[in-house]
């Protein structure tokens, strides 16, 4: 007894350490792995009887459907399960990757981790704009965009109760500097008016944000004018005029952060050693990627870990509802197998056999797992608190790389699943087998 | 209960089933209290007891644009309030940009509106005799090992000093503690004076980003607020008042809203354990059938067996559950030790007890009805016979 | 001799799809208090159908069937189990023993059904089982016993709760020829001092030979009845 438990024990460290192996291993080696096997089938002596004799277990899946669904279901919820919380993770990251690049840097106040914290005086951020690394336009200008962001209270239009949602104040250099904003409907805001326009997240996130009606923010009355797309970050906020929004808001002549195009992504550095050289200014400057996934770094992080661990208990628990349903799979056909030993079968056909069948079962789980995530989530917006203390608004990424991740999960399981039965199978002497009723 | 022996007889029949049975029914009972602790944690953020005793009132522009500190006065004198005090939201580091510090700086009576926060009367006298003191959370000068006399360096986010420098540096005179394990995440303040703060912030403008009251009695909070926000009706700094646990509440909310997400996973989780046990109990009953059917000769009735199989289901599904719970107790425990309140979760209280076992009672009977009732319905000759 | 079984023109009709079969034909039958009956007949002539009725398990088509001046066929399902745990031990071709439970617990599960303690069923149960030789046996495992121990063992639960009539199914069919006669001798003395009424079906005529009476059955009628050697 003790024996067993501790053979027990053993191989379920041995089945948790090879589920994480598995996970480890890039798509392709299954691919490859699946490929190898298909030809072991078609092509050797013993392949083709393994073929044969896994043909004859799957005859019999019909009439034990409640054996057979526990297999799909247990791996359809953790692929599901998985795939789900992945996507979210990389939602979030690549819509807050999206907004920043290689060539665009960010300037805020010395000691600030994000625009909220931030504020420049105008001073600082005409001086910064006019560094020499900076991009300029076909007049002459510096690409360098000064922007005030604060904070407003809307209601959400999934149930009314009031949420922040993010106003970014900029001039019209900010069409320059951020060419992704593009214009979906309506016009760009006029300057000195009260006029905004919306991002098409921030759109469809909040109430009364449609074209044309009017919202009171800061105590005042605005026209929406337009509604915009950049597919990024910036889909969740509001634009306007930053003057306006100064006026508004109160916040007097100081900017959030200058936002600036440089005239070559190679340039940071020097632009970078050029400001902290500069005694009248205290700033810190990164590029906007860099500002931008150290923002997502944590949620997304945190999303992983979470969706990661649960996967793996899930899995954990799927393994032995594999288990049971493939003993016993292998209990009723205990005859059928002890005879085709007596033939002269040898073991590897049906190792084999009851592999594959797992395997099958359990791909087909992670198909169904990995289709109704897609399906469920496919198209599933979610929305954070982000580090300007406002809405984020994001969108699951179900990628393809995601689903395959899913399958991988799927098939990792079945193996672990199938695999302890099937050398019982295989070792089980062939007299007490037939004997079996 | 004379049964039992019975029900026990059943479930070792098949040991190695049984047992994968119940490690799975543990993991989904292990899934569904480490969730739902986390899931409560977000739920009861800001719901404490005291809190019910609290406003908070910010500008109703934008939780970011400050009030004046001439309000004070008058909001004290709102009937009903009994305190009330003003904070500075303060961002900064302790020595590395990754240990980040959420302070505030604190009008004077800031204290007596949080008796949650436990401290010894000397450690408070000190607080309020020492201008650049600093009052923290024991959770907060466990993490950086802080001790009473400590000076602490803070590089502030935006808040430089009058004097340039970036670097303000406060004497630790008082660390509070609060007891209620679930408002352990309470315990990482870090609060000092909003005078010191004022006068030596190169900002300091007499501005202040909320004030907090406590009213005497909670079931007029509707009104007082509604007082409160009267005082600068049509000015130029209008406020919002609201209760704190529901201010907290609703801030918590919008970082992440927990109750789909969890409620996804553990519905995926139920959903796939239901179908396994109950396959197991469907086999377990149809391989016994010639056994029931011997009871049910001995004079067994139909109800006898009936609950001997939904016996052997809600025992199977409680001690899987159990453990599973026990797990998740340990599991929680063990994080919550290792990391503290950075991370949201709450002891597995009764509360999740009762509803896992609750569960577990719920998904037993499920799982076992229809095999139960297969059994007993089942025809003695046929069922001897072999039919 | 008064009697304890009393069947008047028993019918059984089972339906197959659209096939009527009629098992047992107006069978008229006494069975006296003390009577240890083999019931013989070749296969399918409806000798295990009127034992499940006599015995309560099955309720007839026509026809009645009063024990001990009970009308058992009137009885719903839940009176006839109750009927059957207080009046009736059924003893099985293949012994049909709890196999998880020890020889104890198994000759004790009729016991589950009274009011005893718990301290009461055991020791009924070790008086059952002392009564066939198996005293020793109490703790083990039905699969750690001979076939006729396992008999025994099953004949030991079928009279723990002190039933009149014991019904036996081809109780020496699955056992050795030594087996057999300890089983056969063990109910015999059942059936003479413990005045317990037997029905056995049985096809061996050397077990046919230990009952007091033997009764033909054909094709679903009594064809004759004749003493048994023992008698």
């Amino acid at each position: 007894m003790y024996q067993k438990i501790a053979s027990f024990v053993t191989s379920s460290i041995a089945a948790i350490g090879a589920l994480a192996a598995l996970a480890l291993l890039p798509s392709w080696s299954l691919v490859l792995a699946c490929a190898v096997l298909v030809g072991w089938f078609s092509l050797t002596r013993v392949g083709r009887q393994a073929w044969s004799v896994a043909q004859m277990g799957m005859a019999t899946l019909p009439q034990r459907p409640g054996a057979a669904s526990v297999v799909v279901v247990g791996i359809a919820g953790v692929v599901g399960v998985l795939v789900a919380l992945l996507s979210l993770a990389q939602g979030l990251e690549s819509t807050l990757r999206q907004a920043g690049t290689d060539d665009t840097a960010i300037v805020l106040r010395a000691g600030s981790q994000t625009e909220i914290s931030s504020s420049l005086d105008r001073d600082t951020a005409t001086i910064a704009g006019e560094e020499p690394e900076v991009l300029r336009d076909a007049r002459g200008q510096p690409m360098a965009s000064p922007e005030l962001i604060t904070v407003a209270s809307l209601p959400k239009s999934s149930d009314g109760r009031p949420a922040n949602v993010a106003i970014r104040g900029v001039e019209q250099a900010a069409w320059g500097v951020h060419p992704d904003v593009r214009i979906l409907a309506g016009r760009r805001f006029t300057p000195g008016l009260r006029e905004l326009i919306v991002g098409k997240a921030a759109a469809r996130e909040f109430k009364g944000l449609t074209l044309g009606s009017s919202v009171v923010l800061g105590g005042q009355p605005w026209t929406i004018v337009g509604e915009f797309d950049s597919g990024n970050a910036h889909d969740s906020e509001l634009w306007a005029d930053v003057d306006v929004v100064a006026s508004v808001y109160r916040h007097g002549s100081n900017v959030s952060s200058l936002t600036v195009r440089l005239s070559n992504a190679a340039h940071f550095q020097a632009f970078k050693a050029a400001l902290a050289g500069d005694p009248r200014l205290k700033v810190d400057v990164s590029t906007t990627r860099t500002y931008y996934e150290k923002q997502s770094e944590a949620l997304g992080r945190m999303i992983r870990i979470l969706g990661t661990t649960v996967a793996i208990i899930m899995a954990v628990g799927a393994v032995f509802g594999a288990l049971n349903t493939m003993y016993t799979a292998i209990a009723i056909r205990t005859r059928e197998i002890a005879t085709l030993r007596a033939m002269g079968f040898r073991s590897a056909p049906v190792v084999v056999s009851v592999l594959t069948e797992t395997i099958l079962l359990a791909l087909a789980g992670g198909a169904l797992g990995a289709a109704l995530a897609w399906a469920l989530f496919g198209h599933y917006t979610a929305s954070t608190l982000g580090s300007n203390f406002s809405q984020v608004v994001f969108e699951f990424r179900v990628t393809p790389a995601l689903l395959a991740a899913g399958l991988k999960w799927a098939v990792a399981i079945g193996l672990i699943g199938g695999l302890l039965p099937a050398l019982l199978a295989a070792r089980m002497p062939v007299t007490s087998g037939l004997k079996a009723l | 209960m004379k049964y039992l022996h019975l029900v026990w007889a059943a479930m070792l029949r098949r040991k190695a089933r049984t047992l994968l049975t119940l490690l799975s029914i543990m993991l989904a009972f292990l899934l569904f209290g480490v969730l739902d602790s986390v899931r409560s944690a977000f739920m009861e953020a800001g719901h404490n007891v005291a809190a019910v005793h609290r406003l908070v009132t910010f500008s109703k522009a934008s939780l970011t644009v400050p009030l004046p500190k001439s309000l004070y006065s008058r909001i004290e004198a709102v009937p009903g309030v009994s305190e009330a005090a003003y904070v500075n939201w303060f961002g900064g580091y302790y020595q590395t940009p990754k240990h980040a510090l959420g302070g505030e700086a604190v009008g004077a009576g800031f204290f007596a509106l949080f008796p949650e926060y436990e401290m010894p009367a000397t450690e408070r006298r000190a607080f309020a005799a020492i201008r650049t003191g600093v009052v923290v959370g024991e959770g907060l000068a466990r993490r950086y090992h802080w001790k009473l006399g400590d000076k602490i360096p803070v590089q502030a986010d935006i808040f430089a000093q009058k004097n340039g420098s970036n670097t303000w540096t406060f004497d630790l005179v008082g660390i509070y503690h609060v007891s209620a394990a679930r408002l352990e995440s309470e315990e990482y303040g870090f609060y000092f004076h909003w005078d010191y703060f004022d006068q030596a912030s190169a900002l300091g403008n007499g501005t202040v980003n909320w004030y907090v009251e406590r009213v005497a009695d909670p079931r007029q909070a509707d009104r007082i607020a509604r007082a409160i926000d009267a005082l600068s009706a049509n000015s130029d700094h209008e406020t919002q008042t609201q209760r704190e646990d529901a201010f907290a509440a609703h801030l918590i909310s919008q970082y992440v809203d927990m109750g789909p997400i969890v409620g996804a996973i553990l519905g995926a989780v139920f959903f796939t354990l239901i179908l396994l046990t109950s396959n197991t109990m469907t086999q377990a009953v149809r391989e016994r059938v010639p056994e029931l059917a011997i009871l049910k000769t001995l004079g067994f009735p139909g109800r006898g067996i009936l609950s001997l199989v939904l016996g052997e289901s809600v025992l199977l599904l409680a001690s899987g559950g159990a453990a599973g719970l026990v797990l998740a107790s340990l599991v929680v425990g063990l994080v919550r030790a290792r990391l503290g309140a950075q991370i949201p979760l709450l002891p597995v209280g009764w509360a999740i007890w009762l509803q896992g076992l609750g569960l577990t009672a719920l998904i037993g009977v499920l799982v076992g009805a229809l095999p139960a009732r297969h059994g007993m319905r089942l025809r003695i000759v046929d069922a001897l016979s072999g039919h | 001799m008064n009697s304890l079984v009393e069947i008047l023109g028993l019918s059984k009709v089972y339906i197959r799809g659209k096939q009527k079969i009629e098992v047992l034909h107006h069978i008229d039958l006494s069975i006296g208090c003390g009577d240890f009956v083999a019931l013989m007949g070749p296969s399918g002539s409806g000798k295990t159908t009127l034992l499940n009725l006599i015995g309560g398990l099955d309720s007839p088509t026509e026809g009645v069937i009063a024990v001990h001046g009970q009308r058992i066929e009137q009885l719903g399902e839940s009176d006839l189990a109750r009927w059957r745990a207080a009046h009736v031990g059924f003893v099985f071709q293949f012994y049909n023993l709890l196999p998880m439970l020890s020889a104890r617990k198994n000759v004790e599960l009729p016991l589950l059904l009274t009011r005893l303690s718990a301290l009461e069923r055991t020791n009924h149960a070790d008086v059952a089982l002392q009564l066939v030789g198996l005293a020793d046996r109490a703790a083990h495992k039905p699969a750690e016993l001979s076939g006729g121990q396992q008999q025994r063992v099953a004949i030991a639960r079928a009279i723990v709760s002190d039933p009149m009539l014991l019904v036996c199914d081809e109780p020496t069919g699955d056992l050795d020829r030594q087996s057999a006669v300890e089983v056969l001798t063990l109910l015999r003395r059942l059936n003479r001092d413990h005045g317990k009424t037997i029905v056995m079906v049985t096809h061996d005529p050397k077990a046919a030979d230990f009952a007091s009476k033997t009764l033909q059955l054909d094709k679903g009628t009594l064809v004759s009845t004749a003493q048994g050697a023992a008698a």
